[in-house]
């Protein structure tokens, strides 16, 4: 079993695992908490066209994807201010035209093929290269910083944005720092599990947390370690079954998912049966009017 | 200017009847608006505002004295909300000006001074959160970034007191009834430790028993000095509590005084008996719709 810790590359893919499983879910339930767990999706597509850019300019596709995809990202912050009527229209324009444009500049580009595309969109696990890993460390450090370090600060945006506002939090820049810190997010991401299924593990683990949990705190920690969990031992499988590791991390979030749920589900049950009996009484309430 | 509005304001207290006497106020004292400790808490005049090219607020005055409690009263869709909303913030005013503690609205960065409780949604959050994470955002009126201090645990810790919601602590919200919901918002406002509350429709869907509890809450505030405006459908369990009453219709002020007695908001012209935001049980029969 630790046999795999003796190659250099897998230990880089490990430890790009770990910052995946604890970022993904760490910026994924504000998205969650404020309805837009299809964000990272969306950032996701748009990063494609960041990483043709890099292999079309010669970069490390890593930094032209944060680039591409902050921008991409703070587009769609804008597009849920202003756009009221057609925005979800709007968001489309985005997804199709990042993920048309990403096919098209990897062609035009002389070193890129669709192969090169594949484990970008999947994920690899042989593809991580040393100067990816300082890459994605630096990008991890900030996620964490922004996600725990401003927990309770976009808590309260997520929850009420109105009352946010009223006490006098920044809630426009807070909006801002949370897209941008969504976009980093899929580009720490995408080496491992891919940018097609990047969204997947921001949601995944944070749905199957809260399940069990009934706080914010709690379901924050118990997503990270569900994250951690689910990345390592996927692409410890990848290893010896070689698939693209996006998919073996994905499909066992949802088995811890369904596990999970129906584990907790006769317990939740059982807890609100319990709360309804407490409140259940009837009160004479003597205010008739007559 | 500010003197020629002490002064209006000043006549009008005596029609109105408040509990403070204005022995504070003195017109023209202070240079500085800001700096004035008398200056109203909410000075709204002649404000209109439009919602989708509708027009909502059509030229309203309102002002809220210090240690005041004022009532807005109207039936649906004259404006109330709308009217609250844009004192904080939340609906741009298309014309008149709106002054908070005698700094113009646009000015105004003092959020810790008002503790605000938005009308309660049913949708609940996605991610669950216990009743003492959702009161402590309410501290972040006082400290907006860093951790929290003793201070702060203490006065989120008061404000679940306050409520009766200490030993819901860490329930989720999800779990609570209409009215223990609207408690926990309440306490939410009450951890910044406000001058002034603002509340928008407190009463709504909200038990008889947390009613009764909400009104008890409010009178320790009021008797502490806090500053309180709020919406109501009808005056209910708070009627006591209340200096004055302002009543909009259709986007105008069309009383400004004491509340109407007893039969409350259901007296009223214009009044069309429709409670979209209020459960079935918590509207009180009333067979004395027609006298």
């Amino acid at each position: 079993m630790l046999e795999i810790l003796d190659y250099a590359f897998m230990q880089r893919a490990l430890l790009a695992a770990v910052l995946v499983g604890i970022t993904a879910p760490a910026v994924g339930i504000y998205l969650v908490q404020r309805r837009q767990a299809i964000m990272g999706d969306g950032i996701g597509h748009v990063a494609l066209t960041g990483v043709a850019l890099g292999f079309l300019t010669g970069a490390n596709p890593v930094w032209t994807a944060v680039a591409v995809s902050a921008l991409g990202a703070i587009a769609m912050e804008l597009i849920r201010w202003y756009g009221k009527t057609r925005g979800d229209l709007a968001l489309a324009m985005l997804f199709y035209g990042g993920m048309a444009g990403g096919v098209l500049l990897i062609n035009l580009s002389p070193t890129g093929s669709n192969a090169n595309l594949t484990t970008y969109l999947f994920g690899s696990i042989t593809t991580v290269s040393p100067e990816d890993v300082v890459a994605i460390s630096l990008l991890a450090a900030f996620v964490v910083l922004i996600t725990l370090g401003l927990r309770r600060q976009l808590f309260a945006v997520c929850q009420d944005e109105e009352f946010a506002r009223v006490t006098g939090l920044p809630v426009r820049t807070l909006n801002l720092l949370l897209a941008v810190t969504a976009a980093v997010t899929v580009t720490v991401a995408m080496r491992v599990v891919g940018l097609l299924l990047v969204s997947a593990l921001m949601v995944v683990p944070v749905a199957a947390a809260q399940q069990a949990t009934r706080g914010f705190a709690m379901t924050l920690a118990l997503a990270i370690t569900i994250g951690v969990v689910v990345t390592l031992s996927g692409t410890v499988f990848s290893f010896y079954k070689n698939v693209p590791p996006g998919a073996s991390i994905v499909v066992l979030a949802i088995g811890v998912f369904a596990l999970i749920t129906a584990l907790a589900a006769p317990l939740a049950k059982r807890r609100a049966g319990r709360v309804a009996a407490a409140e259940e009484r009837c009160t004479l309430r003597d205010d008739v009017l007559v | 200017m500010e003197a020629e509005e002490a002064r209006e304001s000043g006549e009008t207290r005596e029609s109105g009847e408040t509990r403070e006497s204005g022995e504070t106020r003195e017109p023209g004292v202070a240079a500085d608006p800001a700096e004035n400790p008398a200056a109203d808490p909410i000075s709204l005049r002649g404000a209109t505002a439009t919602l989708g090219g509708r027009p909502v607020l059509r030229g309203i005055d309102l002002t809220v004295r210090r240690g005041e409690v004022v009532a807005l009263l109207g039936a649906n869709g004259s404006g109330k909300s709308t009217a609250v909303r844009s004192i904080v913030g939340q609906v741009p005013l298309s014309g008149g000006e709106l002054t908070l503690f005698g700094t113009p609205r646009r000015r105004f960065r003092d959020w810790a001074r008002i503790g605000y409780v938005p009308q309660r949604t049913t949708a609940a959050s996605g991610v669950p959160a216990t009743v003492r994470e959702v009161v402590s955002a309410g501290r972040l009126a006082r400290r907006r970034f860093g951790p929290p201090r003793k201070a702060d645990r203490a006065a989120v810790q008061r404000a679940l007191e306050l409520v009766g919601m200490a030993d819901r602590a860490r329930d989720p919200v999800s779990a609570l009834s209409g009215g223990q919901h609207q408690r926990v918002l309440i306490a939410r406002a009450l951890a910044g430790e406000p001058e002034l509350l603002i509340m928008d429709e407190p009463m709504a869907g909200v038990d008889l028993a947390s009613q009764e509890i909400l009104a008890g809450t409010l009178r320790e505030q009021v008797a502490e000095g806090t500053t309180v405006l709020l919406v109501l459908h009808e005056l209910g369990p708070l009627e006591p509590l209340i200096d004055r009453a302002v009543v909009l219709r259709d986007g105008c002020v069309v009383h400004d005084g004491p509340p109407p007695k007893a039969v409350g908001q259901h007296a009223l012209p214009g009044h069309d008996h429709v409670h979209p935001h209020a459960a079935p049980d918590a509207e009180p029969i009333r067979t004395g719709l027609l006298t």
